[in-house]
Order: C-alpha cells, then structure tokens, then sequence
C-alpha cells in the first residue's frame, strides 16, 4: 500500500538515510527494526511529513506523492502514535480525538454533540474503558494511547505508525494493545511497529525491515527468520570508527557500590569501579541507566544502598555531596542539566571549582580565567572568547564547556552520561581520545552509552542493565555486539543469556 | 591531524572594560536620573537646595534598603511581595513591646528579628516545600499585615523613645541622613555580595538554569533561602527605620510598597524572569525614582498623578532600548 524507495535524507554533516527502502501492506504488521542511530525515527518523520527526503520516492497505490507538511501527510491517511503523543490534558478525550478536525454546526461552531456521538463510536470500536467526556489528565499513560489511537482512527487513517508504544505500558496494558493491533489489522490497516523489544516484534509482526547506520540491511516475512539472525543484521557492521588503543593499567579499587535500590526505577545494583578504569553501562532507553547515576550523584536519593569511595562508606545526599567525594557526572541532557546558559564560558567551567579560585568566599577573577583557559585549551575548545555566553557554542562545544567544569574539579570518578550523543563525528572522536587520556591519568570513568561500537570501543568492563537491573557484566573479551543486544533486550533462546 | 585540530588560543574577553560599561543598562539608566536632574533644577527653584534634596532621599532610601535583597531574590528567579506586610507586622511587634517598657535596642532587635522569622516563614515554604514563591508571598502579603490589623484595629501604638527617632530623623553630619549612611553602607554590602563573592555567582547560575545549577553542585535551596532571610531583615531593617520617621505604628503602614520595591529593581535592570541584573542598576534606579517623586512634588502634583509617571518612566525605559533596537535594524534594511 505504501512504499518508499530510495530515500535519503541529509543533515548539515550526516546522512541519517542513505537511498532505504520501506514497504508496508494492508492489514500487516511491519516491523521497523535497527539500533539507536539507525535511522528509524528520521524514516518516520519524512512518512509523516515532518522531514522531506532529498532523495527517492515515496508511493501511495503506486501513486507517487509528496508531502510538503504534516498535514499533507495526515490528508493521505498516514498517523503516527509517539512515544510521547501530544495530546491536551485539561480537554476532553473526545475534544483530544477531535482537535483540529471537528464537526462543525451551520454556523461554523463545534458540534458538540456529534462530536460526542461519533468519539463514543470510536471508543467503543477500540473498547476504550471510558466515556468521550473524561478528562484526559485523569487518564493513565496506556488510556492516553486509547485516545491517541481513536485520534488517528477519526482522521480515517490507512496507515498507523506506532513508535515504541509498549515503552510505559505495563504486561496486562500491552496485552490490550495487541489485541488493538490486531483488532487494525482486521480493519485493514498497515502498520509499522517500532520496538527494541524483540518478543514484542515476533508476537505481532508479520513482516520486518532491518535499517543500519542510515542504509537498508534486508527485510522479509517474520516467519521466515530467527531471533539470533535479526540481531545479526542489526549489528552485523563494518568497521568505520577507530576508537584510540587502551594502554592504561586499572588499579585499585576506588568506588563500590552495594545494594543501590529505588522504589521504582532501578533494584539490586552492585558493581566496583577501579583506578583508571573504563566501566561502560549499556542498555535500551528505559533500563534505568541515568536514574542509577542520578542516584549516585545524589540528585535523586536512593531507598537503600551504600556507596563506598576508597573504602569508606559516604552518604550522597546532594550533587553537592558527590562533587566533594570526587564523584562528577555529566549529563545527558546538556542544555538543561549541563551547561548553564546565560552565564559566560569561564563561569560555567569555574562555578563547581569557587572554593578553589576565591579566597573566603570573595571571587578572584584572575584565578578564574586561569583555571578556565588551562582547561578550555586541554579539551582543545573552539571560542570567540571565554567571556561569551555559553548558549551560543555549538553541541560539541558546550559538552567540552561542561568536561572542563568537572575536570576542573580534579574528581576521582567521572560519569559520562551519552557523551557523544548529538555531537558531530569530529567532537565525538577528541571525546573519545579525551577519555582514554584521562583513564590513563588514573581517573575512573563510568560511560553510559546507547551506542554498540562506542560501548565496545572505549569500555574495559561492561554492565548491561534490563528494566533496571543488572542483567550482565562482561569483560572486554566478552564483548560482542550480539551479547551486549541479547542481554539488553533478554534474549535467552539461544542459551546465551545469563 | 589537520590545521584546525591544533590547540588554539581562546582569548579572555572580546570587549574592553570601558566598551562593556559603556554599552551597559546602567549607562543608560545613568543618563535619565541626570536629565531628570537637570528638568528638575529648571522648573522648580526650590529644587537645587541642599535641605530639600535631602528631604527628598528620604522618598527612597527605606524602599532601596529593600531593592538590594529584593534583586538578589529576584535574580535568583523567586520574588517576595510580602515585604510591605513585613514591615507592618515588625512594626507593629515594637509597637506592642513598647507598651511593654522595651528600650530602643530592645526594638530595633525585635524589628529585625521579625523581620529575620517572617523571612525564613516564606523560605520554609519555597524551599522546603518547593511551593511558587509568588503565590507563597502573595498569601504572607496578607497573613502578615492581617495579623497587624488584628493586634491594632483602628488604633496606633504612639510614644516611642527619642532616641529611637535617631534612625528615621538623626543626621550624621550636616544634610547628611542616619538612613543615606544605611543606603550606601547597605549598597555596598549587596555590590560586594552579588558581584564579588562566591555566593553571588551562586545566584546568577540559579537565576539562569537552576536545575544546571544543582547538577554543578550548587546547594540551589540552601541558597535561596538565605535570600530569603536577608530580604526579610532588610524589611526590618526598613521597618525600624520607616517607625522612627514616622513616630508611630499603624497597621496600614508601608501599604504598597512592595510593587514600588519590585519596580525600583526592575528599572534597576533586573531581568524579572531572573539571570541578569546589577546593584549599581538598583542604585541608580533608586535615584532616579527619588527625583521624580520630590520633583513632581515641588511641582505641587498629586500623588495619584505621580504612579501614572512612575508607571510611565517603567514602561519608557524598559521599552527604549527594543524600540532602539527595531529602528536600527528598520534602517539596515
């Protein structure tokens, strides 16, 4: 029904698609299948309009069209549930369903009552468990997706693309929703599934399509594949990124952690971190990897556990108490959490370090400027002057502003939360030579990664989480793509898993 | 490795000293207060005398006392709209004590001292409870003055001691006020604080990303409610001063100063979503907003008039700039 063909898709610097195909059919589940960074929500952008390919075709019943919007997209019958669907809290889920495409009375005012009748029908089609009057806030996450689902259904829509829509539901919620997949089957829709999840895939899909770094890998009935083979196509990579040869000794133990629990994000997590060590954890968006070391920052506060640093036990309450054990964590979200916007370059880097650049609490700006231009030049920062808003550095610049601030600090253990996520190839790699420098110095670095070869490339160890746990801990002549992908997403059939 | 991967020099700053301040708010606020000066020598000649000037710093140093904590506050993203009603409720705790035969330290120590309570009461619910500060405020704006009303009614406590009347009316030296001394010794404390400490930097990092700034091991809660507790002792420091002017305590005192404190910072400079801002803005600002009440005053307008030209001169001055900006870039093109 829907085909695309030869698309490309470039950004300033990247190829994000490189000439992929995509075929979807009525009443079939297709499955969208690749590694973070393989081009799976940029295809879902150019089929919804949100993007316009540089390059191919896209076809509807052999008919070629373009869609110039959104809304040219949403005119051709195509719909897309996200992750996070936007939808109105304080309306109503039949106001939600019908937003922006309302039954109008003669004198052009919302008909209130067919708007009602008919979101009633559609909530009845999906067996929606509310009435069209509730509010949507008073509604839990798999309700919401209800909503959004009966939203796509009144656009009349031929094509439904579900993006990770099983990533908050609960076991009995999912159930619910494949029965719903089932029930657009029956109706004839064509589907596209995106999950990491790979029972979910082989329950529901009937086709898959394989994407890796930007190109198309193969695709087929589900039938006609295994497990272990899909991981083998998702992974299955050549060789492009050189990643710098470790030469550094681990030495003594320097952080221990026991029994680091949350009432709901992460459970039993024990690990020990050595001297100049590289420790990368590894996981599928969700596994609670960033809310682990949120924890041992002390942003959130942990419900049991104890955190020793050189054999004593600390109590981290506070960044403040983690930033003084030496612990520094720098985050995955840089605009927001790393980098103070508004405030120049020098003080962003000097503004943990204070302590060490004033004299009783008075500021000596002198100091400051040093620290700021000895670390700025040893992470090779470009800038028109450290005295310019941090705001106005590019992605790569910023992160190496918020290095700096922590390295500044002279810390024990540093934690790198996606450091490369988002940044252009050539940052990427000085943060990756960067690294390897620093755990040659005898810093410990915790690296929490998405991405298989930088997890592979940089890491000594690894820890793989899983729904907040620790599913695995493999040494670096363990590592493989297929095992970290296997214990990530808890494939057990081939007897590979823990 | 290519030319443009060698390690390259970042230079300090791109501005001098002189091109940053001159291109600065408080440039321009500066040029204001001196031809609001200048206006006023011209259309009154009672203007230029150095009894009435003095007179007229009365009309904002007891508010400016207030606009240094208040901008710190408000730099660091929170707001106190409480602080009239502080005044009201410190005052009138010395009233009460007075009826109890309290000496002038005793009062002063008491005024500050509620001032200090009532500060960290807003606090507790900001910081604590993480409660909207201007919602917090707005309800102590109430709570306290209300509670004034209760111990007061229509009455007034009166009879202070004569050596109490030394902060609100006593002179250092010739035109010279106790309370002008209080302004610039305070002025020059908050500069310090904001501008050169530790604990200032704290404020703008806070006031620009606070969620940033706990990630950079700010203590962010701890930091605000110090802020807290200083504007509540500025407004009881003010309450002292503002009672032994006026010789009495009645629950209406200070109504409405709060917004005059909060345009006083704002003109000041203070960005009023937090960020930015200066203390010598506040400085200048309180001048320029001193000028223009006593010289409206000389020229026998009435108060009501006066807000309209407060209100004015807020609005002027904060738009000036964008509508000098939008001109510019109408010419370039």
């Amino acid at each position: 029904m829907v085909s695309m063909d030869m698309i490309t898709k470039t950004f300033p610097g990247v190829k994000a698609l490189d000439e992929v195909k995509l075929d979807l059919y009525p009443g079939q589940v297709t499955a969208l299948v690749g590694e973070n960074g393989a081009g799976k929500s940029t295809t879902v952008k150019i089929l919804t309009g949100i993007y316009q390919p540089n390059g191919g075709t896209i076809r509807i019943d052999d008919a070629p069209v373009s869609f110039a919007s959104p809304n040219d997209a949403a005119k051709a019958g195509i719909t897309a549930i996200h992750q996070e669907t936007v939808l109105f809290d304080e309306l109503s889920v039949a106001e939600n369903i019908y937003i922006g495409h309302a039954p109008r009375t003669r004198f052009g005012l919302i008909d209130t009552a067919e708007m009602h009748r008919s979101a009633a029908k559609l909530l009845t089609d999906i067996g929606a468990p509310f009435s069209s009057h509730t509010q949507l806030r008073d509604l839990g996450i798999a309700n919401k997706h209800l909503v959004a689902i009966a939203r796509a259904l009144s656009v009349d829509a031929r094509v439904v693309i579900m993006d990770e829509p099983t990533a908050a539901l609960s076991h009995k919620e999912i159930e619910e929703l494949y029965e719903l997949v089932e029930t657009l089957k029956s109706q004839g829709k064509a589907i596209l599934f995106i999950s990491h999840k790979f029972d979910e895939i082989f329950r529901i899909a009937d086709r898959y399509t394989v994407f890796r770094d930007g190109a198309f890998v193969g695709d087929g009935r589900i039938n006609d594949i295994s497990e272990g083979d899909l991981v083998t196509m998702m992974v299955g990579r050549s060789v492009d990124q050189i990643f710098p040869q470790s030469t550094h000794d681990v030495g003594d133990e320097v952080l221990k952690i026991v029994g680091y629990e949350h009432p709901t994000e992460f459970a039993d997590i024990n690990f020990t971190l050595k001297k100049g060590e590289i420790l990368g954890f590894y996981g599928l968006v969700g596994a609670g990897r960033s809310e682990f070391m949120q924890a041992l920052f002390g942003i959130t506060k942990p419900s049991k556990g104890v955190c020793q640093v050189n054999g004593d036990i600390k109590v981290i309450r506070s960044p403040a108490d983690a930033v003084s054990n030496g612990i520094v964590y720098v985050p995955e979200d840089r605009g927001k959490q790393g980098a103070i916007i508004g405030l120049p370059i020098f003080q962003n880097i000097t503004l943990p370090s204070l302590g060490k650049t004033s004299r009783s609490g008075f500021l000596k700006l002198a100091e400051e400027f040093k620290l700021a231009r000895e670390y700025s030049q040893r992470l090779d920062l470009r800038a028109a002057s450290l005295d310019q808003d941090v705001g106005n550095l590019s992605g790569g610049n910023q992160q190496k502003v918020v290095i700096a601030k922590w390295l500044a600090t002279q810390p024990q253990v540093i934690i790198l939360d996606e450091p490369t996520k988002g940044i252009d190839i050539g940052s990427k790699a000085a943060v990756h030579e960067f690294m390897s420098e620093l755990a040659a110095q005898g810093l410990s670095v915790i690296m929490v990664s998405s991405e298989i070869p930088e997890i592979i490339g940089m890491s000594d160890r690894v820890i793989v989480m899983r729904d907040g746990r620790i599913a695995a801990e493999l040494t670096k002549d363990e590592l493989s793509p297929e095992t970290l992908v296997r214990h990530a997403a808890g494939i057990t059939s081939d007897g590979a898993a823990a | 490795m290519t030319d443009a991967t060698q390690t390259r020099h970042v230079p300090d700053r791109l501005n001098s000293r002189a091109a940053r301040i001159f291109k600065s708010w408080e440039a321009l606020l500066l040029a204001v207060a001196i031809a609001i000066f200048v206006i006023n020598s011209f259309a009154s000649p009672y203007f230029l005398s150095a009894w009435n000037l003095s007179d007229a710093t009365f009309n904002f140093t007891e508010k400016a006392m207030i606009a240094f904590a208040m901008a710190l506050l408000i730099i660091s993203g929170e707001i106190d709209l409480s602080v009239a009603s502080i005044i009201a409720l410190a005052s009138t705790a010395m009233g009460l004590a007075l009826q109890y035969g309290a000496g002038t330290s005793e009062l002063v120590i008491i005024g500050l001292t509620v001032g200090v309570l009532c500060g960290a009461f807003n606090g507790f619910f900001v910081t604590v409870l993480g409660l909207p500060s201007i919602v917090v405020t707005i309800g102590t704006m109430s709570l306290f003055r209300g509670i004034s009303f209760i111990i007061l009614g229509d009455d007034a406590f009166r009879g202070y001691p004569a050596s109490f009347s030394w902060f609100g009316q006593g002179y250092i030296y010739w035109v010279f006020t106790v309370e002008m001394l209080l302004f610039v010794i305070i002025a020059i404390i908050y500069g310090v604080l904001l501008h050169k400490t530790n604990f200032g930097r704290a404020v703008y990092a806070i006031g620009n990303n606070p969620t940033g700034a706990l990630f950079s091991g700010i203590r962010v809660q701890r930091v605000k409610f110090i802020l807290f507790l200083l504007t509540g002792l500025m407004s009881g420091i003010a309450a002292v001063c503002l009672t032994s002017r006026l010789g009495s305590t009645r629950p209406s005192i200070a109504t409405g100063m709060e917004l005059e404190v909060v345009t006083m910072v704002v003109l000041g400079g203070v960005n009023i979503l937090g960020g930015s801002g200066t203390i010598p803005g506040v400085v200048i600002a309180a001048f320029v907003m001193g000028l223009v009440t006593f010289g409206l005053g000389l020229l026998n307008v009435p108060g009501i008039v006066m807000s309209i030209f407060i209100g004015l001169l807020l609005i002027g001055v904060i738009a000036l700039p964008r509508l000098w900006a939008m001109a510019a870039a109408r010419r370039k093109t």
